[in-house]
């Protein structure tokens, strides 16, 4: 019972606390609006009009990623500024429990993007927005925002001994766009590069969401990103447990 | 003498002190690596809808992505200087303040320009796009003076940085807006005539435009025009940018919000 108050007031806190900086708001709302025009003009130019809510869709994908990726990423750094990284693992509760609900808050924060884009795409161009399975539409979205929010945990994780980690994520935004395939068919991606896809759960997230958007079978692509998301919880446990007692020992925790 | 100095030396100890730029950790995700990416998603894209050729999208993101630095670097010769607070001191001074703001942008063109430059190389080779050799000196040229025309909008960008806190938030938006509408990835005849003609005034049009030409097997001679063009608009937000910086600056005065935006 304490846990779940734990997670779901941190997660409360973290999602209010987002929603007031104005970087995440560009980053959830204004940049997915950005590419959904991009994507729209895009595949209206090359002839494709089937494909506009597709296009739509995508560009709210993107924008789930970039949420979770300079949130999640971003998570230690910025406890680090505010200076509540070490009272923060300092206190009784699992670390573990206190960056989790911050990285599933980020990646909560993709619904904005999803949302405005649809919209954006309904309003300004005259999407239709008719989806073939809305219940299974609407579960997918949320099984990919809790695997992002743990893939998000990983990276936070990882990102502990890494001071530039606003840099790192400026560069992981469009690989993982083009990996995931959250705009371009994985089809027409070279070979080697579909094993990296399907070890990422947005891979999977994104193509449930599709098939409860556009039509197909949404259920393995749900079953696959929950598999994911608990390797991830088990790999971002391990990580923040070795890389918590290095930063301890090295006394590094709250140089920025 | 004085302003030479501080157009020079000024501007090379700002670039150096204020963007935190100059670790590897930093420079190499941000400048090196991103515009890689921004190119191959993009011409994943034009395969994908079958619109245009790789060629299109790489000339077109390489010199877009000159953007980064000159309007993120622009923007922070304000954002950066109030986080020091070091904002007041300077604008307290008796330095002129046209070697003062323009000589922050000298390294900034040459930044924006080493950026497209390696973009361009880059993504070419790994994509096979080929370019006449005879068309590497004026595709030189032509990232130049983007970078320049770049930067003037950067200016711009440095006055809004005196009302705006978040500069960081400014830039992203205008980078986004160039690639809207500036032809990178959509040709113009495909956008709404207003978004064209919106194009038509900003910097990047005219240099990607002329790029791709020269790419394509035209001399420069061919895309003089295009080329004159791009340095005019360039010219303009120069000149636009500084007078801004100058009216914002003395309403900042004014209203006593030099530290607080």
């Amino acid at each position: 019972m304490h846990v779940a108050r734990l997670i779901a007031i941190t997660w409360w806190f973290q999602l209010k606390q987002s929603t007031k900086a104005g970087i995440f708001v560009f980053t959830a709302i204004i940049e997915p609006l950005i590419f959904a025009t991009l994507a729209y003009y895009l595949f209206k130019a090359g002839k494709q009009p089937g494909t506009l809510l597709y296009a739509a869709l995508s560009a709210g994908l993107m924008g789930i990623w970039s949420a979770t990726l300079f949130g999640a990423g971003g998570a230690i750094n910025y406890q680090r500024w505010q200076g509540v990284l070490e009272p923060l693992i300092a206190a009784p509760p699992p670390y573990l429990l206190v960056l989790f609900p911050q990285t599933l808050a980020a990646s909560t924060i993709g619904v904005y993007s999803l949302t405005s884009t649809l919209l954006w795409g309904r309003a300004v161009f005259g999407i239709p927005l008719h989806f073939v399975h809305p219940v299974a539409f609407l579960l997918a979205v949320a099984v990919t925002i809790v695997a992002l929010g743990v893939l998000g945990l990983v990276l936070g994780s990882s990102f502990i001994l890494y001071r530039e980690a606003n840099a790192l994520s400026n560069m992981l935004e469009f690989p993982v766009w083009i990996v995931t395939g959250a705009i371009v068919p994985l089809s027409l991606l070279p070979g080697w590069v579909h094993y990296l896809s399907w070890g990422l759960a947005p891979t999977w997230g994104y193509r449930a969401i599709r098939a409860g958007a556009l039509g197909g079978n949404p259920w393995p692509g749900i079953g696959w990103a929950l598999a994911l998301a608990a390797v991830y919880l088990l790999i971002g446990e391990a990580i923040l447990r070795v890389f918590e007692r290095r930063a301890r020992e090295k006394a590094t925790l709250s140089l920025v | 003498m004085t302003s030479l100095r501080i157009f020079f030396v000024g501007g090379l100890t700002s670039y150096r002190a204020l963007f935190n730029w100059l670790t590897p950790w930093i420079l190499i995700p941000s400048f090196l690596i991103a515009p890689l990416f921004q190119i191959l998603l993009f011409a994943y894209i034009g395969r994908t809808t079958h619109l245009e050729s790789d060629r299109f999208y790489v000339i077109g993101n390489a010199l877009q992505y000159a953007a980064v630095p000159c309007l993120f670097a622009m923007g922070n010769t304000i954002g950066g200087e109030r986080f020091q607070h070091t904002l007041p001191l300077v604008l307290t001074t008796p330095a002129g303040r046209l070697p003062l703001f323009i000589g922050r942008s000298v390294p900034v063109i040459a930044n924006g320009f080493v950026v497209s430059g390696f973009a361009l190389v880059t993504g070419s080779a790994l994509l096979g796009v080929h370019v006449p050799i005879s068309a590497v000196a004026p595709l030189v040229l032509v990232a130049a003076v983007t970078a320049f025309s770049c930067t003037g909008l950067g200016l711009c960008n440095a006055a809004l940085g005196l009302r705006v806190r978040e500069t960081a938030v400014t830039s992203n938006i205008l980078f986004g807006f160039l690639l809207v509408f500036c032809g990178v990835n959509v040709p113009l005849s495909s956008l709404p005539a207003w978004m064209s003609t919106i194009a038509e005034g900003l910097p990047l049009t005219h240099g990607i435009a002329a790029a791709r030409q020269l790419a394509g097997g035209a001399g420069l001679g061919k895309v003089a025009g295009l080329v004159g063009a791009e340095l005019l608009i360039g010219c303009i937000y120069v000149v636009g940018g500084y007078a801004l910086l100058r009216l914002m600056e003395i309403e900042s005065r004014r209203r006593g919000t030099l530290e607080i935006a």
